[in-house]
């Protein structure tokens, strides 16, 4: 045993001209094999066959034990050896990830062997095509197989992998075959160039269409997000028309909650459960923003009823309080961790994956606005909303209680906007002036949605956050903010009082 | 019928106390004019004579002098007046809630500023014809839309008939479509934020986040020289009281009972055969004019210029000043524009993280507390100083209208 640790130092020590000290210390737990030993030390060979049958005799040799060893050997290695030794344990690992349990693990490795262009990886890499039931896998698999055929010496297999490649739609493949579209030769040459080219115009309309998908499902996203705060905004706009502008402060609370509620998680419970803390944060954000917005309505919108233009200032005020709290207490960025089981995505065909954080934000509006649906269409304390909305005196006349309808609307609306600040910082960071990105956008929302009916708001929110979006890559974010503004300008001459009102015989409306 | 000759009687009674009513009114308003005539001359006198003579005394040492420093940070102030009363002339008296008289603001100061900056000609850091920014930015040519403000009659022109055009554009927009209150609040103040990314953006040629600065002179005069500064200082006084006299002018007008009209009941007026829109326009248009000029007077005295002067937060600061100083009252807005600011440079001086809770604090205590402002406030006081000293002269008050109760 002691003979063999020899061994391996003196070759160790062959190999490696720097940090003799350290090669004595950290000689590998268990020693390689003779065979192996004289693989590593060929790897450094100025032949290039040799160094390769050198990769391939180690990678086919090799599991888990060997990269452990690999993985010392490169600390103490010289520069030459390490980049050699970094081939061959990126080979190794991902041949031996092929065949892990994880269907994501399996995918990424067979992503990585595409740039590495080894060629000895096809006959693995078609191994585990053969074997392997999972579609991306697969989808993985072949690409990489064809994206290493690409730098085939036969032209013939060239072309096929090109034009498969072409088929695949790969985005991984673009630039290598743009380069087999310049090459220049002998007619077979030629063909191949040919089909490299059409290959990539496939893959590049491709691109064009799956990123108008990203688009539409980022500005969708993007208004599932305004349209929880214009939710809450619309209908205490069209109960009391007022303007809260604190509203975006409201989400910030929210957001602040949450990020609370992740700091209690990590200080107070084990680590297993910290998963959870998110369900948690929901009700409690809608809660805090709730409670706050309780106290805002009875401490200074009551007193201010039928005066909407000082509501509006008196909450900015209150809004700059806020704003400023926050930056006091909590300083200027703070970001929180999305639980694991929002993290990643699912993809739904080639080059377009939909985040499970969006996906959630986009449900969550969903059932958000099922939930205010019911709540105001199909019970009582909705109705009688309902009908303050519709004729404040009347209803009061009637025997319904306006003042208190007021404070658990503005509650309810105000709760809306901590779930909206909630959702927010699963794609963004919690920072004090959070509320005034949202701000004016959502009160466009309001504004050309009109009040009184759900239908104007949710449509304002997806045109306006869709057009968000949808301008952002070809006007950038500023100019496409600016037509927006014009755009709703000149949509208000049309529509004065939004897309829907609530039809009355008033001269006002 | 006996009742009906009571009857009669009674309204002849009602007749009398309400012409002597009428004629007391009148006298108040009279006596009121003269008290105000008073004041405009007295400050005038004081803001324009006494003092930039106080300030060119050669006796720096004693106590009464004023700094160069305090005299510029007045004409600042004075500048944000001017850009007050066109808030109050849309605000307090026609009822119009805009949220982006900054932009205006705006238009008129970079208006200027670039004259200035085009002015700097080689004394710049890089020592270029052009602006240093665009060093900076590799801009290698002078953008077209700067060419014509080499020329200061072009730039001062321009500092006022930008806003006017496009306040003209927004205006007629906005109120034809009956755009109003929280709508039109709303509508502004988008306009405020897309205002201020654009002149953030660099590519629009106009300095990005820092602006135009590092003046050096104004049609040959240095702007570091206190006779320079004094001279904008004077200048911007006597546009004040242009101001306020065009103003009180408007306000006192035909037209000007029509916009409080509006402000009151704008259904009534339109039904009374008005077009609400052409009046609110005018007076629009007038307020974007105002807060061009205030701006094209800010930037020579201030030095500098830049996007955050423009925002959405300075855009609603300046809705508080009138709030505080009381709106719907020109006086006022004048007042509450100096003492704002006054409190502001003092406090973000010595506690800069006070300030926005100060400002917010404002924004609730004028609104919630005394929504006339201070001239409210001082109106509440006399009011109840005139009717303690009465009743300490016993003499008989002036019948309350409804205190008599007519059939």
């Amino acid at each position: 045993m002691s003979r063999m640790i020899r061994l391996i130092l003196i070759a160790a020590m062959s190999l490696l001209p720097i940090g003799q000290a350290a090669g004595e210390e950290q000689a590998p737990a268990t020693p390689l094999s003779a065979e192996l030993q004289r693989a590593v030390i060929d790897l450094t060979s100025d032949d290039p066959s040799v160094q390769e049958a050198a990769v391939a005799r180690l990678v086919e040799r090799g599991d888990r034990k060997l990269l452990a060893q690999l993985e010392e050997l490169r600390l103490t290695a010289d520069r030459n050896l390490r980049l050699a030794l970094k081939t061959v344990m990126d080979l190794l690992r991902n041949k031996l990830n092929l065949e892990n349990p994880d269907p994501n693990i399996r995918r990424s490795a067979a992503i990585d062997f595409g740039p590495l262009g080894k060629p000895l990886a096809v006959p693995w890499l078609e191994a585990a095509f053969a074997r392997e039931t999972n579609r991306w896998v697969r989808y993985s698999l072949e690409e990489s197989i064809n994206l290493i055929k690409l730098s085939n010496p036969d032209p013939e297999v060239r072309l096929a992998a090109a034009v498969r490649l072409g088929d695949l739609h790969s985005q991984n493949a673009l630039p290598a075959l743009k380069e087999l579209a310049q090459a220049d030769g002998d007619l077979q040459v030629q063909r191949v160039a040919q089909a490299a080219s059409h290959a990539s115009e496939q893959i590049e309309t491709w691109a064009t269409w799956t990123g108008a998908i990203d688009t539409v499902f980022r500005g969708l996203s993007l208004s599932s997000v305004l349209l929880l705060m214009a939710l809450g905004l619309a209908i205490i706009f069209g109960l009391m028309g007022v303007i809260n502008m604190a509203h975006g402060e409201l989400m910030m609370l929210g957001a602040y909650t949450t990020f609370l509620m992740q700091e209690a998680f990590k200080t107070y419970l084990p680590v297993n459960v910290f998963d959870y803390y998110f369900l948690l944060a929901m009700p409690a954000s809608f809660v805090v923003s709730g409670l706050f917005g309780f106290v805002l309505e009875a401490t200074v919108i009551r007193f201010l009823y039928g005066r909407p233009l000082e509501t509006l200032l008196a909450t900015w005020g209150v809004s700059l309080i806020l704003i400023q709290s926050a930056r006091v207490y909590f300083g200027d960025l703070t970001s929180v961790a999305a639980p694991t089981w929002l993290s990643g995505g699912v993809q739904v065909m080639v080059g377009v994956q939909l985040p499970y954080n969006r996906l959630f934000i986009i449900a969550l509006a969903t059932v958000c606005v099922m939930g205010i649906y019911l709540l105001l269409f199909r019970s009582v304390m909705g109705l009688k909303v309902r009908a303050v909305m519709q004729n404040r005196d009347m209803a009061g006349c009637l025997g319904i209680p306006t003042r208190k309808v007021d404070a658990y609307t503005f509650a309810f609306g105000s709760g809306l906007a901590g779930l909206a600040g909630c959702a927010l910082t699963l794609i963004g960071n919690v920072e004090p002036g959070l509320g005034q990105n949202y701000i004016v956008d959502s009160f466009m929302v309001v504004v050309t949605g009109g009040v009184g009916k759900l239908g104007g708001s949710i449509l304002a929110a997806l045109g306006i956050g869709g057009l968000n979006k949808l301008l952002e890559p070809s006007f950038g974010a500023v100019y496409g903010k600016v037509l927006i503004l014009i755009l709703v300008i000149v949509f208000l001459q049309w529509r004065p009082s939004g897309l829907f009102t609530i039809k009355g015989r008033h001269a006002e409306s | 019928m006996p009742n009906h000759e009571q009857h009669g009687l009674r309204t002849d009674k009602v007749m009398d106390a309400a012409k002597s009513r009428l004629e007391e009114a009148l006298n108040v308003t009279k006596q009121a004019s003269n008290v105000r005539g008073l004041w405009f001359w007295t400050i005038g006198v004081v803001l324009l004579v006494v003092l930039p003579l106080l300030n060119a005394l050669p006796f720096p040492e004693s106590w009464w002098h004023v700094s160069d420093f305090m005299l510029n940070r007045f004409g600042k102030f004075l500048a944000y007046a001017i850009l007050a009363l066109g808030i109050d002339l849309i605000w307090g008296y026609a009822g119009i809630l805009s949220l982006g008289h900054g932009v205006f603001f705006g238009l008129g100061a970079y208006a200027l500023g670039m004259y200035l900056m085009l002015s700097i000609g080689t004394e710049s850091v890089y020592g270029n014809t052009l602006p240093d920014f665009m060093v900076w930015n590799q801009v290698k040519q002078l953008p077209f839309f700067w060419m014509p403000f080499y020329s200061f009659g072009f730039a001062a022109v321009a500092a006022i008939l930008l806003p006017i055009l496009f306040a003209t554009i927004f205006g007629f927009l906005a109120f034809r479509s009956r755009i109003r209150g929280v709508y039109f609040a709303v509508i502004t103040q988008a306009l405020a934020l897309s205002a201020w990314l654009v002149f953030n953006r660099n590519e629009t040629n106009l300095g990005g986040t820092n602006g135009l600065t590092d003046f050096k002179k104004v049609l040959g005069f240095r702007l570091s020289d206190p006779g320079t500064q004094r001279a904008l200082y004077i200048l911007t006084v006597l546009c004040l009281g242009g101001a306020y006299l065009l103003c009180r002018w408007i306000v006192n007008s035909r037209s000007g009972k029509v916009l409080v009209a509006i402000r009151d009941g704008e259904q009534r007026v339109l039904f009374s055969g008005y077009s609400p829109a052409n009046f609110k326009l005018f007076v629009f248009v007038v307020s974007a004019a105002l807060a061009g000029l205030a701006g094209a007077l800010y930037v020579p005295q201030v030095g500098i210029i830049t996007p955050a002067q423009i925002g959405v937060l300075p855009s609603l600061e300046m809705v508080i000043w009138v709030a505080v100083g009381g709106r719907g009252t020109l006086i006022g807005a004048v007042l509450g524009a100096i003492g704002v600011n006054w409190a502001r440079s003092i406090l973000t001086n010595s506690f800069p993280d006070l300030w926005p809770f100060f400002l917010g604090g404002l924004f609730l205590a004028v609104v919630l507390l005394f929504p006339e402002g201070c001239v409210g406030i001082y109106r509440r006081i006399s009011s109840a100083w005139g009717a303690f000293s009465d009743k300490l002269r016993k003499k008989p008050l002036v019948p309350a209208p409804g205190s008599q109760k007519a059939p």
